[in-house]
């Protein structure tokens, strides 16, 4: 690999603006393919889940599976798309063996859902991302490159194929070019990615998991000189897979492109690939041998024109989409803005709804969720949502700390033991015995020996110096390894010496 | 005017990864102008009241279940490939594009 020049990020966003433009590709969630009724089970061995249409075995013909059809209009109509009346798949012809056909099922001109917008947030400022199209199409099989020194194309000496993600239905989803975001362009491309895949969860009709490929995200970049209205010219960085690599993509093509730009070069329109490890990009095919793909419409599947009953029908399935969703948790946890965005960026939205759902209030479940919790999800670098811990548990610690039987400290003793799968937390409660000492005459002794311990201290406080208990509430915190209930603790030292 | 120029034909086949002669070139540019010639005339009785079809059949919305249907055995699936290792097809090197 080269060396890259760069601009630095700064410097490139006050010399140039960027224009974004993002296409996701999102495998739906269907039983069967596409065109046929192989399985789509992520993980089967090799070439267990194919049949004589992916295959593109002569005679073979396909037939469009109805859950995909409905699965992307869905999504369309969340996108606040136009549904089309009538439109048709075609063939895109290509010669590359991850399709056995020679040829992958697409649309062309004709797409199913197209012009609609999706509204993203970044540093409480509100972006409407524009959306040129939505269109059902197949996904293409898998190769394996071998004798290469890293499993890599370069230098292979013959690539291994495997079908059954061949034919899996596949929606891609593209943007309208994205102007005016300026040095807030890679989080808004991410911001918007973040977006998506939510919507498209909450939909159903995919697990969108960047991780195994079911939500893939290519990134166009193009600078132009501030002042310019002339863009620039773009390229498109594919192979782009989690949400932090897509803003890294961006955010490395300004640099790359801006220090293009500036010693007086011209950026290639060409595809380019991503390098998680490093963050950088690297050429692939200049578009100057752009492929002519020979679309035409396919002859082996009639048109599809949804009728508009059917698009309503679909309409009024929606499930709560999650902008409304935050509104209406904003409104009913009382939570600021900030507060809001802060929950949303920590994933903790769905947890603290769980949570609250399994009887804790509203604030209870945040405060859980998003300090102590957040807190061992950091250190232990995982997601908090693959913590070993459940909304069900985090609501039972609350409702003991509640009916008074934790305090704040012992409840995050509960939960390291029940994060070091100790149990749930009674057992933890039960093994580690950690609850509060309220008895009366347990306490009792305890603050006899805290006043005994501590003559100067309790003087004070029998002449009139009420504040100087809290240094015999501490004595006796200590003594009982902070399970005592701090508050009666402190009544009962004020009754004993006369000063309640 | 011809309806279709050497380059043009030239170029399809490329995309068609047919490797033709200069001769066979020069050959197969006259024979295809003639035929999209020819296919030209079916425009002379499309009238603004006939829409282009891609489809014979007066069909749309067809539609199948989503439902699993067995796949071929692996061997099945195999059985035609020129070649095959570890269960999968075995195809040349791929040169150009990553995939």
């Amino acid at each position: 690999m080269s060396t890259l020049a760069l601009m630095d990020y700064d410097e490139a966003v006050s010399r140039y603006e960027p224009v974004l433009g993002v296409e996701t590709h999102i495998e739906l969630g269907t039983a069967s393919k596409m065109f046929c009724g192989c399985a789509t089970t992520f993980g089967a061995p090799p070439n267990t889940q194919v049949c004589p249409v992916c295959l593109g075995l002569p005679g073979a013909l396909p037939v469009a599976n109805r859950a995909a059809i409905e699965g992307i209009i869905k999504i369309g109509l969340a996108l606040n798309c136009e549904i089309a009346e009538w439109c048709r798949f075609a063939r895109k012809n290509y010669f590359y063996p991850d399709m056995p056909k020679n040829y992958q099922i697409s649309q062309y001109d004709e797409p199913l859902c197209v012009d609609g917008h999706l509204d993203v947030e970044v540093d409480g400022e509100t972006y409407r991302i524009g959306i040129e199209r939505v269109h059902m199409e197949e996904d293409t099989g898998k190769s394996m490159h071998v004798g290469g020194a890293t499993g890599r194309i370069q230098g292979a000496d013959h690539s291994l194929v495997d079908y059954n993600r061949a034919g899996i239905p596949l929606v891609e989803i593209v943007t309208k070019p994205i102007t005016g975001t300026g040095d807030k362009a890679p989080l808004v491309a991410r911001a918007y990615a973040t977006e998506l895949r939510e919507l498209v969860r909450a939909l159903g009709v995919s697990d969108v998991r960047m991780e195994q490929g079911s939500m893939r995200c290519d990134v166009n970049v193009s600078l132009m000189p501030r002042g310019s209205s002339q863009w620039g010219t773009r390229t498109e960085t594919k192979n782009v897979n989690s949400l932090r690599s897509v803003e890294r993509a961006v955010r490395h093509e300004i640099e790359r492109q801006a220090a293009v730009l500036a010693s007086g070069g011209a950026v290639v329109q060409e595809t380019r690939h991503f390098h998680e490890d490093s963050g950088t990009t690297t050429a692939g095919r200049s578009k100057e041998e752009a492929q002519d793909y020979r679309y035409f419409p396919e002859p082996d599947l009639v048109p599809m024109a949804p009728s508009r009953e059917w698009v309503e029908e679909l309409r009024a399935s929606l499930p709560e989409l999650p902008a409304a969703r935050r509104r209406r948790v904003q409104r009913e946890w009382n939570l600021s803005d900030l507060e809001l965005r802060d929950v949303v960026n920590a994933g903790a939205l769905d947890l603290i709804e769980s949570t609250v759902k399994a009887g804790a209030s509203p604030a209870a479940a945040r405060k859980w969720w998003m300090n102590e919790l957040s807190r061992r999800a950091t250190e232990q670098g995982v997601e908090l949502a693959d913590l070993p811990v459940t909304p069900e548990q985090v609501a039972r610690v609350q409702e003991m700390v509640d009916a008074g039987e934790l305090n704040d400290k012992l409840a995050r003793q509960v939960f390291e033991g029940v994060l070091a799968g100790e149990g749930d937390p009674d057992q933890v409660v039960a093994a580690r015995g950690l609850k509060i000492v309220s008895d009366d005459g347990e306490l009792a002794a305890i603050v006899d020996q805290a006043i005994a311990d501590n003559p100067d201290v309790a003087d004070k406080v029998r002449g009139g110096k009420v504040a100087a208990a809290g240094a015999l509430v501490g004595a006796v915190m200590r003594a009982t390894g902070g399970k005592a209930d701090a508050a009666r603790a402190r009544q009962l030292i004020l009754e004993k010496l006369g000063a309640s | 005017m011809t309806a279709i120029t050497r380059d043009e034909v030239a170029h399809l086949a490329r995309l068609s990864r047919l490797a033709l002669g200069e001769d066979e070139l020069d050959h197969l540019a006259a024979q295809l102008d003639q035929i999209i010639s020819a296919v030209a005339r079916v425009q002379e009785v499309a009238a603004q009241d006939i829409p282009p079809t891609s489809h014979a059949l007066p069909l749309s919305n067809v539609y199948r279940a989503d439902e699993v249907r067995p796949s071929l055995p692996p061997e099945q699936a195999l059985g035609g490939a020129p070649a095959a290792e570890e269960q999968r097809f075995r195809v040349p090197r791929i040169l150009g594009e990553e995939a």
